[in-house]
């Protein structure tokens, strides 16, 4: 029979120990090993960036990813986003019990993985066996630390009037590879989760110019939640053109099929940087190849986001009001 | 001029058009009312009603299109009893619910099918592939529809006042041109099968038009990519095998003669009706709530006194609110304008 987490691993006794040992084995640095009820961490003076997210994703793994890799993404990027320079980050995991050893095996090597790519340690972390049927197999939550360059612009959640609206690639695939993942829809395309740390991309956006405002990853309710966010906090409207946001035509062929509209899908390793205009260009480059312009910033129509359609027109990019649902035919 | 006023029947194009602000650059002399094509909005309340008791039957797997698990009933809607505990699952094809339905032998494993000839078939088609895996706990709860005679009855209709027809392309893949060039005779009114990109779209308001000036009522196929003269033969016999025309409610219309479809009585076995036979009260329509008249394009959503206010997507009242190819929904989600 295959090996598999049962509530004694959880319940504080020598198996809870050989679980943790296990794991820090695969994440050991200086910090983490010495196994403290707290991790003493060593930061320049100056203002750190703090940030934290739980993922309950399902399926555990998907094409492009898996629970252990969004886990470290997710928190990296977040911190990326403030300007910061993700530096530690805290484990915990809530398993259900009968989750085979061999899945959390391979979760805690993504997780690893994931963490070395982004110069990320993992330095505090936590264990904790539910019963059957009070988890969906795993539930991570991290934690992350970074540093701000105390020399750069801080970074904020307010754009400003003129800032050009640039992203680096295309969007909605995350979302659309979990459904088909989860749902067995069967489209044996080549849709992958976009899943990856942002770290680099932000840092080098960093110091292409010094006129960025606004930094975000628009996870999920997708691009059109997130430029939403932003207008309504800065207090002044933004215009996105339609033709100009990049969507895979495999990714927006799933979309058209089920009816869902990819601006709203979920992304993992999109970034939106609001940049004064006249700095776009460099930003742009800066990304790389697969970086947009694909909107401004403006002082008409107050905390609302316009979108240019193809055709000519435009209309309001509404809030979501509740999660979309695929359409019968 | 004389306002040319063209009706978009599917509920895909209203969400098509909406979506690229298309109204906004017409002339003001076209305009573009919208149909009884979204097949949730026209479903009426007692079949939802229905749904929902056989779904809170112990044993029941309740199996249906996304669109439908927030409608709302007379109280409450799947998605609310499924928090409670029914089992209610969203599929996307009618064979997914035939294979939940092998899977689970001793379950009995309903789908509640709605929708148009586009959907008709497939569920046709999983009666008899249900059949030939002898498979007997799976049902259909069938409130599907046929999409000509709302069509005929728009067109008798003195209010609606339609001069045209963009024609859904999904529904004519399946019936093919043929039965719009009887309805077009009959009617004097032109019909254009339209595609649902922005240029397909386009291009049949624009052949609308040209045939509304010169007084023709001929039909045009504008999706040729996809739809042919004589549409799928196969898809209808398979259709015409396994179900049979029924007068049937719909939500706004009334009665229609010959408008539903039910399982012949051969596949009675299959039929949920037959195997739950559960009593749900007539319902009428929410106070104040017009989507009736909005699905014949009588009313814009606008003019409904509830819309916005009291009918939002979140708590919609009507139907046409909640689908989300529903023309209320259409105009909240892209047509606010402060």
């Amino acid at each position: 029979m295959k090996k598999t987490v049962t509530l004694s691993h959880g319940n504080g006794g020598r198996l809870m120990h050989e679980l943790i040992e296990t794991l820090r084995v695969k994440f050991s640095n200086r910090i983490l090993d010495e196994m403290a009820d707290a991790a003493e961490l060593d930061v320049k003076s100056g203002k750190i960036a703090f940030s934290t997210d739980s993922y309950v994703v399902k399926p555990l793994f998907f094409p492009g990813g898996d629970i252990g890799k969004l886990a470290v993404c997710g928190t990296v990027n977040d911190v990326s986003m403030k300007g910061a320079k993700p530096l530690f980050i805290s484990l915990a995991l809530i398993i259900e019990e009968g989750l085979q050893f061999s899945v959390l095996e391979k979760i805690a090597r993504s997780i690893r993985k994931t963490a070395r790519e982004a110069g990320v340690k993992i330095v505090t972390g936590d264990v904790k066996v539910v019963e059957k049927g009070a988890a969906d197999g795993i539930f991570i939550n991290t934690s992350g630390i970074g540093v701000i360059d105390g020399k750069m612009k801080r970074i904020g959640s307010k754009a400003r009037k003129g800032d050009a609206i640039v992203i680096n690639g295309g969007i909605a695939e995350h979302g659309m590879a979990i459904l088909n993942a989860r749902e067995g829809l069967g489209f044996e395309s080549a849709i992958k989760s976009d899943c990856r740390n942002l770290d680099l991309e932000a840092e080098r956006c960093l110091k292409s110019s010094k006129n960025i405002s606004v930094m975000r990853d628009p996870t999920r309710g997708g691009l059109a939640t997130a430029l939403n966010e932003i207008a309504s906090s800065s207090r002044l409207g933004i215009e996105i053109c339609e033709k100009d946001i990049p969507v895979k035509p495999s990714v927006r062929n799933l979309c058209d099929v089920l009816g869902l509209d990819p601006l709203y899908v979920a992304n993992e390793g999109k970034f939106v940087c609001f940049v004064a205009g006249a700095d776009a260009e460099k930003v742009k480059k800066a990304i790389g190849p697969r970086a947009r312009i694909i909107g401004r910033v403006t002082s008409s129509h107050k905390k609302e986001v316009h979108l240019k359609t193809k055709v000519g027109s435009s209309r309001i990019l509404p809030v979501l009001e509740s999660d979309q649902l695929p359409r019968i035919c | 001029m004389k306002k040319i006023r063209l009706m978009e029947v599917c509920g895909t194009h209203t969400m098509a058009i909406a979506r690229s602000g298309l109204k906004r650059l017409l002339p003001d002399e076209i305009e573009l009312i919208s149909g009884p094509g979204c097949p949730v909005c026209v479903t009426p309340q007692e079949a939802i009603d229905r749904g929902m008791k056989l779904a809170g039957i112990s044993g029941v797997i309740m199996t249906t299109f996304g669109d439908m698990i927030r409608v709302p009933g007379s109280g409450g809607s799947l998605d609310d009893i499924k928090k409670d505990g029914a089992d209610i699952r969203v599929v996307y094809s009618c064979l997914d619910a035939l294979d939940i339905a092998e899977r689970n032998p001793s379950r009995k494993v309903v789908f509640m099918g709605v929708g148009f000839e586009t959907t008709s078939p497939t569920a046709a088609a999983t009666v008899l592939e249900a059949k030939r895996r002898k498979v007997d706990n799976f049902f259909i709860l069938s409130n599907f529809k046929v999409i000509f005679p709302a069509l005929e009855a728009i067109a008798r209709s003195k209010k609606a006042r339609v001069d045209g027809f963009i024609c859904p392309g999904h529904v004519s893949v399946i019936t093919g041109s043929v039965p719009y060039e009887r309805f077009a005779e009959k009617h004097k009114k032109p019909c254009v099968i339209t595609g649902f990109g922005d240029d397909d779209i386009l291009d049949g308001i624009r052949r609308l038009v040209v045939l509304v000036r010169s007084g023709s009522s001929s039909v045009e196929i504008g999706y040729d990519r996809a739809v042919k003269k004589r549409g799928n033969i196969r898809a209808r016999h398979i259709l015409e095998s396994v179900f049979r025309t029924v007068d049937s409610e719909w939500r706004g219309l009334g009665k229609i003669k010959k408008s539903g479809l039910k399982l012949k009585n051969e596949y009675a076995s299959f039929d949920g009706e037959k195997e739950f036979k559960v009593k749900v009260p007539r319902s009428l329509l929410p106070e104040g709530c017009a989507c009736g008249e909005i699905i014949q394009g009588i009313l814009s959503p606008r003019e409904c006194r509830l819309f916005g206010k009291g009918c939002t997507p979140r708590k919609p009242v009507g139907p046409c609110m909640v689908s989300s190819e529903g023309t209320c929904a259409a105009y909240y989600k892209y047509g606010r304008r402060k």
